[in-house]
């Protein structure tokens, strides 16, 4: 029963084409044309060609450092977040008791909010009264001022953005343990191979596409850094925490630059859409 | 055994804060500090929800949650349906242009949006060319409307539509039923698993969700509530106890709703790999 039901079919996609539109398609293509204008919300945009990028790339210090905190957090988080993840999942794949308890704890992070998990670890790292100092007192080490300490605020903050996420790469990893079959274990022990070498020469191996997946969307997670940075430390101390999320957000809402944003906002938008891009080949690979 | 120090690491904070929340101030700020408090209390809870303002906050975060889930239940059930069920030239193309816009990152709409959202006519003291006032800025319907849409909730219906038997809508088709009847009365009735997982991932997003909020709510008795958290901890850094208190009532509801749906929960997402 094949007919045409265009008409249909237009009034059923009609809310969900047109707001996707209007609130995201739009807004994604006007970006574009902002951010080589100035633009202070109050005055009408000017068009000034490629100023903005001009003086972000090149005259623009606390940009540059945004640009190396964003570097120095991905590069922090990326790793770690995916391997201990897949420790996780390993662990939680295996047949233990309380399985699904421990699945579920490792999971508890995720689900919570970043800025109820940023107040709460502002607790733990709180040098007078919080419990870190204390556990390094106790170990007869130095206490830290964390947060406040330039060179320890940024791992402070990996710390704690690792704890929130490594749930969730265990979560995939889990799916892809779970595809793996029994069989293939079985015959590598039959071979003589140990855990590790089982490990080491099936399991990852068997898990390589979804460690790719899981690379980019930690990577693209990692650039998108902000509410933790607004909450714990404002981007401080001396800049040592601003990222380029956090200086999109400055520069549009505190200082009113819709223009210089719009073009942070565009190098931003290059680097995840084409990260996005190989995910989505990757993902629309999985599908079909 | 590695396990179990894994797991305590991995909880403890959990445990910290609810322990804190429920101590008197004494016990807050001892040194060394205290495990399990003597007595408990839930004077932090009564001062971060009246004197913080955190009722007010929680009904907001609500309100616009429920309003967001079900809205967006409602425009990607439709959505996806036709993408799934109904024949229309362009169908497969259109899909993938949806499915492309996975690929925008939220924060690269963010001043557009902002500005659209200002020069919604006639809201917010607006003309019909949207001039003159502020628009959806500030209100409930600024934080409702831009995140009803969104692919994802669209390609989770389609997938579930596609694999209904094609023998149930003919069936109703002979029976005399219209497109419209066979989606309301035959179609929606069986979703309940993407539904489920729709309103699930929805709800989390939309009660966690800050940045958005941080950027289109100005006024202090419209702030969400992790809006009100993050303006708290700026604001009153001594106040750890009220803070700790707020922390919990923050994440609570979504905590909740995944500790018992944790099985759809875990299981959405190691099938999708997305949005989480």
């Amino acid at each position: 029963m094949k007919r045409r039901q265009g008409l249909v079919a237009f009034f059923f996609l009609l809310p969900g084409i047109g707001l996707l539109i209007i609130f995201l398609l739009v807004p994604s293509i006007v970006v574009f044309y902002f951010s080589f204008t100035k633009y202070s919300v109050i005055e009408a945009p000017k068009w000034i060609g490629f100023l903005n990028f001009k003086e972000l790339l090149l005259e623009d210090s606390i940009f540059k450092i945004a640009t190396f905190n964003t570097a120095y957090y991905t590069l922090g988080t990326v790793p770690l977040t995916i391997v201990i993840g897949l420790i996780l999942a390993v662990i939680v794949n295996a047949k233990i008791k309380f399985r699904t308890f421990f699945r579920v704890a490792f999971y508890l992070p995720v689900v919570t909010s970043i800025i109820a998990v940023s107040v709460i670890w502002m607790w733990l790292y709180n040098p007078t009264y919080g419990l870190l100092n204390y556990f390094l007192q106790k170990l007869s080490l130095p206490t830290q001022d964390w947060l406040f300490d330039v060179k320890l605020v940024m791992p402070s903050i990996i710390l704690m953005s690792v704890w929130q996420r490594v749930g969730y790469i265990m979560i995939l990893y889990l799916a892809g343990l779970q595809n793996i079959p029994d069989q293939l274990y079985g015959a590598a022990k039959i071979d003589g191979a140990n855990k590790l070498n089982s490990f080491w020469y099936i399991t990852l191996p068997l898990l390589k596409p979804i460690t790719l997946f899981v690379f980019i969307i930690t990577v693209i997670g990692a650039f998108q850094v902000f509410s933790q940075i607004y909450v714990m430390t404002g981007g401080g101390p001396a800049s040592a925490t601003t990222t380029i999320v956090h200086q999109l957000y400055v520069n549009a809402f505190r200082y009113f630059s819709m223009g210089y944003a719009s073009a942070i906002t565009v190098l931003l938008f290059l680097i995840i859409f084409s990260l996005s891009v190989l995910s989505f080949k990757f993902f629309g690979g999985r599908e079909s | 055994m590695l396990l179990a120090i894994v797991a305590i690491t991995m909880l403890f904070p959990f445990f910290w804060v609810v322990s804190t929340s429920l101590k008197f101030d004494a016990e807050i700020f001892s040194w060394p500090p205290v495990w399990i408090p003597s007595s408990l209390t839930l004077q932090q809870y009564v001062t971060c929800l009246q004197t913080a303002n955190f009722t007010l906050y929680l009904f907001n975060s609500a309100f616009v949650t429920i309003m967001r889930t079900v809205f967006t239940v409602a425009v990607a059930s439709l959505a996806g349906y036709a993408f799934a069920r109904l024949h229309f030239r362009g169908r497969d193309l259109l899909f993938l242009a949806v499915l492309a816009t996975l690929m925008i990152p939220f924060q690269a709409v963010l001043i557009p949006l902002f500005l659209l959202v200002k020069w919604i006519p006639l809201a917010g003291g607006n003309d019909l060319f949207g001039r003159g006032g502020i628009g959806w800025i500030d209100s409930y319907w600024g934080l409702i409307v831009p995140g009803v849409a969104n692919a994802f909730d669209i390609f989770l219906f389609r997938q579930f539509f596609i694999t209904v038997p094609q023998e149930l809508e003919d069936a109703a088709r002979i029976d005399g039923a219209s497109d419209f009847g066979i989606f309301w009365r035959i179609m929606l009735p069986l979703s309940a698993a993407p539904t489920v997982v729709v309103i699930i991932f929805t709800f989390q997003s939309c009660w966690n969700e800050f940045l958005w909020p941080l950027v289109v709510i100005q006024s202090s008795k419209m702030r969400t509530v992790q809006l009100g958290l993050a303006q708290f901890a700026q604001q009153r850094l001594v106040d750890w106890g009220p803070l700790m208190a707020g922390a919990v009532v923050a994440s609570l509801p979504v905590i909740l709703i995944f500790l018992i749906m944790q099985r759809h929960f875990i299981q959405a997402v190691s099938t999708t790999g997305i949005k989480a």
